[in-house]
């Protein structure tokens, strides 16, 4: 439960080319603006440490772009300044790298700065596919990042797979699967590839092969049973982790926990109101104001926030958020889709299964309203 | 205004759809300068944006026109416009009741067509004399030659006389004036008799209320005199009286034997001054009515629904509305499990139905749902009462039915003769039985069948049109009950019985149709979080299966970075299209699916 701690997130908008898939805000050939984009952070820390009157984080996250891209000193300079505004104590500090290049010295920098998680992209562990995802990395530069980054002292370490990309068969996924176990990775995050419009992808999807419907289902479910038997439990519809290394940031935003988020199109939720850094590096730099999306925190975004999670919605949650247990239209929507397989009710709550999470966009609000 | 009965001549003018009949009569209005050419817009006396659209004329139009004629007199003409189609057949007869001459159009490259022969029957048995006239004359594919004895030799009247014109051009439209004064006989009548008027149309006006127009066939009316209804027995003060000319009412204060004219005595309803009633004076009525009425008989029913059940009330309102002029659209509350609050609504034909649907959607901007129509069907119970059943859902249960009758027509298809095979095709499909065939010349042949209504009901103008490129014609009429081998179809859509979509057919016809409805539900219900079987079933056992695949994947795989927002958008739209969506079970049933059995035919 919430311990009052905020969880940072730092968005690095840095790539050295954009994979044809993403949507997320990233640029490349922007060097120049790495510096002034670091001061902009640090200010931005400084403006929100004042308004929140020495409220402590204890998770930081850096995401992206490639975080790497800024090297270890600008993504210490960040940290020191978190630091010292907003305490990291016990802290879970995570940095996403994309791999390529040799990134020892950067991990064996920040480890010592205090970043104690990795979260790598791996994507795949089969060239083919990494080759059709654009991907500018090959299995074998993945396998080494991992392998730098234990030697550098990381323990805790994700790794990003892919799942229903052109190509992939539950065979090679079982393969990409096992390579993570092989790499000692504590943490596996499985994302269904999702087409979005504003993307190379988006713009030709006629031309693409990707998995029908009912395959990319299929593998999701492979992907599940899979990483399961190796010891990663799922927790949340896309991420599995061993024993006792879920991702305690990511948590706070599942939880619907508060959190800030800094840099160009990072999201906040804080007192109530969830508001938001536009895309735009320059404008970020020059002047950094956020926009309001409004109120947050209600019941149905709680819910479905919870939902996304094994632990599912339980009445003791509700009853700790908003004085009540789940409303009785609810649970009993819940208990209507248990024989179809696709939800698990139980005396304190209910949960959506695996097949309840491959259709949660439709199962969650026909079970909330 | 002249006067003399000697000078009036009241005529209407027939024709099939398309053959001119309103081309014509806005010739005749230039003519007698009857409207300021600027003022002239095509087909005036088609009032309604429909009516235009689709070239036919729904309701009856009367217009006073004075014609200055080659012997030097002036001539009143009262000009009475027809409906066009079968399903106007009863305001049709009124029409012709109080004319005393016809004006039959036929086009010169087109022919006889169907209706043209069953309003030239409808002419003859009220006694009209029928002057022919070949329009169109200036199209290339125009035979007058050949069309005039078409005349003579189908429907068996002269047809040397006929003037070849082109009401688009104007071509001899002055020869078929001369033709009505020479050959329609001026109104007969008794003055001294007392009044005795024939209503053959209605309209609602804001101001006015019900404006009546009649013929006066005896007697004589003024402004301030209370007439009575003699069928629907309602009294009321006269306003006003007149003529009404193309473009204004002329007041005249009087309207005597012999006239065409109209009547407004703030009469509040439609309903109350009916079409085919007889108008009387109420201090001295006539002793026997004209002959002839007969209420209003709604052939065909169907539920409308609002797609968005807020709008129940508007729909009510809206229909309320249109029954202000619309006496013989009947409606009445109904309650669906399926589809919420709505109407059972009443209809002279298909093609009323239409017209009503698309007024409602167009006029109203309502957003409609239908159900399949249906006809009403005569079940006698084994306890010996009879029951007549216009709605599926209280179709009786089979194991109390002695015996079930459906109506039955006489219907007769005018087709060129190589569509023949189509027809009959299709017509033995639609369970109709042969009674004969008869060549109307050379290339084109009258089909006769006997077919039953609920068949012609459903979609079988489209059927028709498609298998004969749009050549043929079809006009029916009712001929009675027969016994049938009747069956309820109902659907179950995850194993509910879904109320709007039963429907009452012939046995032998119920497996074709279950299947095409299952396979049309699957194609427009999307995927849902479990497999949905559709079902059709008789009487308890399933003839036809289908299933709609359970959704497999739709999900948002990453909440990133807390952004969030897309999801939440997500979920606020969803619960708000929540509320458009047919809820049935667990099922949701989008507007499509109900709409989507009603076009059956491949």
């Amino acid at each position: 439960m919430s311990n009052g701690n905020l969880g940072l997130y730092v968005h690095v908008p840095f790539c050295d080319g954009k994979c044809p898939y993403c949507d997320f805000y990233s640029l490349r050939g922007t060097d120049e603006l790495m510096d002034a984009y670091t001061e902009a952070v640090i200010s931005c820390l400084r403006h929100w440490a004042g308004v929140l009157g020495g409220r402590g984080a204890d998770t930081m996250y850096f995401g992206g772009g490639t975080p790497n891209l800024i090297g270890a000193g600008r993504l210490i300079k960040i940290l020191s300044a978190a630091r010292e505004l907003f305490g990291l104590e016990n802290a879970e500090i995570t940095a996403e790298v994309n791999p390529g290049g040799d990134l020892y010295p950067f991990f064996r920098e920040i480890k010592a700065a205090g970043v104690n998680r990795l979260s790598v992209g791996l994507q795949s562990a089969n060239d083919g596919e990494l080759l059709l995802l654009g991907r500018r990395h090959t299995a074998e530069q993945a396998f080494k990042a991992f392998a730098d980054a234990k030697r550098a002292g990381f323990d805790n370490i994700s790794a990003d797979l892919m799942l229903a990309v052109q190509g992939q068969t539950e065979e090679s996924l079982c393969r990409s699967a096992a390579a993570c176990g092989r790499l000692g990775v504590r943490h596996v995050s499985a994302y269904l590839l999702q087409v979005e419009p504003h993307t190379v992808y988006g713009k030709n999807r006629a031309g693409l092969r990707l998995p029908d419907e009912d395959t990319a289902a299929a593998l999701y479910i492979c992907a599940c049973v899979e990483l399961e038997k190796l010891g990663f439990g799922q927790y949340e519809i896309s991420n599995f982790a061993q024993k006792g290394f879920k991702s305690r940031h990511n948590l706070k935003y599942w939880h619907c926990e508060e959190y800030l988020g800094v840099g160009p199109s990072a999201h906040s939720f804080i007192n109530g109101r969830r508001f938001h850094y536009p895309r735009g590096l320059r404008l970020f730099i020059e002047k950094g104001t956020a926009q309001d999306d409004g109120g947050g925190g209600g019941f149905d975004e709680f819910a479905m926030l919870a939902l996304r999670l094994t632990e599912g919605l339980s009445d003791g949650g509700c009853l700790a958020r908003f004085g009540r247990k789940i409303p009785p239209h609810v649970a009993d929507a819940a208990k209507a889709y248990e024989k179809a397989g696709l939800t698990s009710c139980s005396a304190g709550g209910f949960r959506f299964t695996r097949k309840g999470f491959l259709v949660s966009n439709i199962l969650t609000p026909a079970v909330l309203f | 205004m002249l006067s003399g009965r000697e000078r009036i001549r009241n005529f209407c003018i027939i024709a099939h759809i398309d053959h001119g009949k309103s081309t014509l009569a806005d010739r005749m209005l230039e003519l007698t300068k009857s409207v300021p050419i600027r003022e002239m817009e095509n087909q005036i006396l088609d009032d309604m944006d429909l009516e235009r659209e689709r070239g036919i004329t729904i309701k009856a139009h009367a217009v006073t026109l004075v014609y200055s004629a080659k012997d030097g007199c002036d001539y009143i003409f009262n000009l009475i416009d027809t409906p066009g189609h079968v399903d106007f057949n009863y305001e049709v007869s009124r029409s012709l009741a109080a004319c005393e001459g016809a004006v039959l159009v036929v086009d010169a490259s087109q022919g006889i067509e169907a209706q043209t022969l069953a309003n030239t029957y409808l002419a003859s048995d009220a006694g009209l004399e029928i002057i022919p006239v070949i329009n169109k004359i200036d199209l290339p594919g125009a035979q007058p030659e050949k069309v005039r004895g078409e005349i003579e030799d189908v429907i068996g009247i002269p047809a040397d006389e006929a003037p070849c014109i082109s009401a688009k051009l104007g071509t001899n439209v002055g020869k078929v004036m001369e033709q009505i004064v020479k050959h329609v006989p001026p109104p007969g009548g008794d003055e001294a008799a007392p009044f005795k008027a024939l209503i053959f149309d209605s309209y609602y006006d804001d101001y006015k209320g019900v404006v009546i127009h009649v013929r006066v066939m005896d007697g004589r009316v003024k402004t301030g005199d209370v007439i009575r209804m003699m069928a629907t027995g309602g009294e009321f003060t006269v306003t006003e009286c007149g003529y009404m000319r193309a473009t204004h009412f002329e007041p005249s204060g009087e309207l005597s034997a012999g006239e065409v004219g109209v009547i407004a005595a703030s009469i509040k309803a439609v309903r109350q001054a009916r079409v085919g009633d007889t108008v009387t004076l109420s201090s001295n009525p006539a002793k026997e009515p004209l002959p002839g009425y007969r209420p209003a008989q709604p052939m065909v029913f169907c539920g409308i629904y609002p797609a968005d059940g807020a709008k129940y009330p508007d729909l009510r309102d809206a229909l309320d509305k249109l029954q202000l002029n619309d006496a013989s659209l009947t409606f009445e509350p109904e309650t669906s499990a399926a589809l919420g609050f709505g109407f059972r609504c009443g209809f002279l034909g298909l093609l009323h139905m239409e017209i009503v649907q698309e007024r409602l959607e167009r006029e109203y901007l309502l957003d409609i749902i239908t159900t399949a129509p249906s006809v009403i069907y005569k079940i006698t119970l084994t306890d010996g009462t009879t029951v007549s059943i216009d709605n599926p859902t209280n179709y009786p249960d089979p194991s109390k039915i002695a015996r079930a009758e459906e109506p039955i027509t006489d219907a007769h298809i005018f087709t060129p003769k190589d569509y023949v095979g189509n027809i009959m095709e299709l017509c033995q499909e639609r369970r109709g039985t042969f009674i004969d065939m008869n060549y109307i010349d050379a290339d084109r042949v009258d089909v006769h069948y006997e077919l039953p209504l609920n068949e012609i009901i459903y979609d079988f103008f489209d059927a028709l049109k498609s298998r004969t490129r749009g050549y043929a014609s079809l006009d029916y009429e009712l001929k009675g009950y027969r016994e049938s081998r009747l069956v309820k179809l109902d659907i179950l859509i995850n194993g509910e019985t879904v109320d709007a979509l039963s429907f009452i057919l012939h046995e032998d016809r119920a497996y074709a149709k279950a299947r095409k409805m299952a396979q049309n539900l699957k194609e427009n219900i999307p995927r849902q979080l479990f497999e949905v079987p559709i079902q059709a079933c008789v009487g308890g056992r399933i003839i036809a299966r289908e299933t709609v695949k359970a959704m497999r994947k739709d999900v948002l795989a990453k909440c990133y970075g807390g952004d969030i927002s897309r999801k939440k958008k997500l979920l606020e739209k969803q619960k708000e299209g929540k509320k458009r969506m047919r809820k049935l079970g667990s099922v949701d049933i989008p507007q499509e699916a109900f709409m989507s059995v009603l076009k059956l035919d491949e």
